[in-house]
């Protein structure tokens, strides 16, 4: 103890800030795709269609009974091979970010369509018939009178799950991508000062996580006053 | 031809049959009440009438149309038939206005401004003009119901389906929906009403419909049901209800 | 398609790729298990802690939930087996590196130490615990206020309105959310590669990476998570018909 060299992470400032980049990189592009795609899996789940429910809720089913990691190691093995096989090219031209991105689109959609399921499955069943005998149609039912009221009272848990999505990107760092986590292990592995710089990506994810969720918190007060 | 007619309707939960051969019918400017003990298949009967509640045997013909085939474009003929339900369902996300406007811009393709203005006209209708920008929770129950009424008939219906519209409401606030339903009644509405409000059809129905365990009992002019209903079970059901 | 090849000899530990394939389902449940212990334990006392009316106990639970709920488990999992040691008494440090090891072989074939087992161990139970201690809690505060107001007017104690009337009640109505969490710490256990614990999804990645067999080595380890889940979900129903209340919580009851 006491010979801490807190110094190195200012000389690895841009290492990390391009890692920090990188996992808001990640971030941003998994949460928008896994609400557009969670939702339309939670639609496809609550579908009266069997050929449409069932495979939907096999999927969902399926990411959520394996690990994270896991999901990571199968889409990071399947898009390569998948994109050569539609465009012929070669699978090395599938990077590791884009094997990443699709990984936690996938995981991050079953998530959601869970959450966005129960949200649907919230509103009375006399909403969407209300729409319906309006003459809405599925689509209109759902884009004008479902979803907006889903999303509202889903919205505290959609953003509690962001912030676990934004934690979850630290485990790309399984597939040896320089996120901000990544970023750091690497600078650690050159200077042999891990455990400033293992600290230091505790105490940043802990600031940003935590002022997070008490910015939720207040949300859901907020939303919990004006019904 | 009448406006709305079922002929042998049977619909099952599964292996509970909820719906027994039911036929009847609405004339163009009747107004049918249709009655009958809790559970007896009122209100699923009233919304098979417009496909909300979907059936597997018989025929439903709305204005020619028939509700059961797999082609008929349902939305199209919703957007014609009016529907007001027990819990108003209005859409609590969207202002009263919102509320009036959506399907007539929506579904009818008219313009916003259009639609405002024919929304704001039937607000004004059923009493309710000042309430133009505030949002469903903010209203009393009888309003509410007032508005859905506003916003069915938005759509210019040519019939207007009632699912027990007061029975969700506290006392004091059913005689201001029963009112507006009283006017459009007068004014020619095809009306078909699942109510249990017997002074409603004492006072403007043509017809009553009872029912009880999923089949129509007695269907017949609102005089005969009233002076000398024919079965046990509809005489049974009324001396309950009038009672108080 | 190759499924034979798990009949393969494997390189190590002597035994075939399927027995790496078991040997790594064992240490998936053998961290699982004992994390949830830990879990359990602390995330009971904190999640009731929350709801106490002591303060200080109050602030003390909220604390623990915020502080291992905001830094990912990854993180975390590094900091107990990278950055503790360093941190602690050189001599102790030195003892979890280089002794603890030795204290005990670990069956089954283990290609890592009691020391990594156990940094997997206390990090997930420790992270869990936050989560169940959210559980207990809300299960708390979902009972009727005025069930701790009948048990005090009776001339219990707090302590014993806890133990008699809370807590039972409480621990069922979570039954439900707890097989989530574990099914989680299952799940999060793979974390655990990462500090070189071989439990499953690392001995499938292993077989992949000495076979080239990617898809059915995955396979293979999807299908058994799958299974895990399976049970785990069917044995936690029977648990909770088994204590349902008759005439509360009906769902999972059958009458």
């Amino acid at each position: 103890m006491g010979e801490f060299d807190w110094g190195v992470i200012w000389r690895y400032r841009a290492a990390l800030w391009d890692g920090m980049l990188t996992s808001l990189q990640l971030f941003a592009i998994a949460l928008a795709g896994g609400v557009f795609f969670g939702t339309l899996l939670a639609m496809a789940r609550l579908a009266r269609w069997k050929a449409v429910s069932v495979p939907a809720a096999g999927f969902v089913n399926l990411i959520r009974a394996i690990p994270f990691i896991m999901a990571i190691f199968w889409f990071y093995f399947l898009t390569p091979m998948i994109v050569s096989k539609f465009t012929g090219q070669q699978g090395e031209a599938v990077g590791p970010f884009t094997s990443a991105v699709v990984a936690f689109i996938m995981v991050e959609s079953a998530y959601y369509s869970e959450i966005i399921r129960a949200g649907i499955q919230s509103i009375p069943r006399g909403q969407p018939g209300a729409a319906y005998a309006l003459g809405l149609n599925y689509w209109q039912s759902m884009g004008y009178v479902v979803l907006p009221q889903a999303f509202r009272n889903m919205l505290p848990v959609m953003l509690t799950q962001a912030v676990i999505l934004f934690q979850d990107t630290s485990l790309v760092y399984v597939v040896a991508l320089k996120d901000f986590l990544g970023a750091a292990s690497k600078a650690g592995q050159l200077t042999g000062r891990i455990v400033e710089l293992y600290l230091f990506v505790a105490v940043v994810f802990f600031i940003l996580c935590f002022a997070a969720s008490r910015a939720v918190k207040g949300l859901q007060a907020r939303l919990a006053v004006a019904r | 031809m009448p406006m709305i007619e079922l002929r042998k309707v049977s619909k099952w939960y599964g292996s509970f049959r909820v719906l027994t051969e039911c036929s009847t019918s609405v004339a163009k400017g009747e107004v049918v009440v249709v009655c009958g003990p809790s559970g007896s298949g009122k209100s699923t009967l009233i919304k098979a009438v417009n496909g909300l509640e979907p059936f597997q045997e018989g025929e439903i013909i709305v204005n020619g149309v028939s509700v059961g085939d797999p082609k008929t474009n349902l939305p199209k003929l919703r957007a014609h038939i009016g529907m007001v339900f027990q819990n108003f369902e209005l859409f609590p996300h969207m202002s009263i206005t919102d509320n009036l406007t959506l399907g007539q811009v929506k579904v009818l393709g008219r313009s916003r401004e259009q639609a405002v203005e024919k929304g704001l006209a039937l607000l004004d209708r059923v009493g309710l003009a000042s309430q133009r920008d505030k949002y469903p929770g903010q209203l009393s129950g009888g309003q509410q119901q007032r508005v859905a009424i506003a916003r069915a008939l938005s759509m210019d219906p040519i019939a207007m389906l009632f699912d027990e519209p007061t029975s969700a409401l506290d006392p004091e606030m059913i005689n201001e929906v029963l009112d507006v339903m009283v006017e459009l009644a007068r004014e020619g509405m095809t009306m078909m009403v699942v109510t249990h409000e017997m002074g409603f059809a004492r006072k403007v129905a043509h017809r009553v419909v009872f029912m009880d365990q999923g089949q129509i009992v007695e269907d017949c002019t609102k005089d005969e049901f009233f002076g000398s209903p024919r079965s046990d079970r509809a005489q049974a059901f009324l001396s309950k209800i009038l009672q108080h | 398609m190759d499924w034979k090849v798990f009949l393969e000899q494997a390189p190590s530990g002597g035994m075939t790729y399927l027995g790496w394939l078991w040997s790594g389902l064992f240490w998936t449940i053998a961290v699982s298990a004992c994390a949830w212990v830990i879990a359990f334990v602390a995330g009971s006392v904190v999640g009731v802690a929350r709801t106490t009316p002591l303060a200080w106990a109050r602030f003390l639970g909220t604390a623990y939930v915020e502080l291992f709920r905001n830094v990912p488990l990854l993180v975390q999992m590094f900091l107990w087996y990278f950055v503790m040691p360093e941190v602690i008494p050189v001599a102790w440090g030195d003892w979890l590196k280089q002794d603890m090891p030795y204290l005990l072989r670990l069956p089954f074939a283990a290609q890592f130490s009691l020391w990594e087992f156990t940094a997997a161990v206390v990090c997930l139970g420790l992270y869990t615990a936050s989560r169940v201690a959210e559980q207990v809690r809300s299960g708390i505060e979902s009972l009727p206020r005025g069930q701790t107001s009948a048990g005090l007017a009776m001339g219990l104690t707090l302590a014993q309105v806890y133990r008699h009337v809370t807590l039972p009640m409480g621990f069922r109505i979570i039954i439900p959310p707890m097989t989530s969490e574990f099914l989680t710490i299952f799940k999060n256990s793979s974390t655990a590669l990462t500090i070189g614990v071989l439990e499953l999804t690392a001995q499938s990645r292993q077989i992949s990476e000495y076979t080239f067999k990617t898809f059915e080595a995955f396979t293979a380890a999807t299908l058994i998570y799958i299974a895990v889940t399976m049970t785990v979900i069917l044995l936690m129903r029977a648990l909770e018909r088994r204590v349902a209340v008759p005439g509360y919580i009906a769902q999972g009851s059958t009458h």
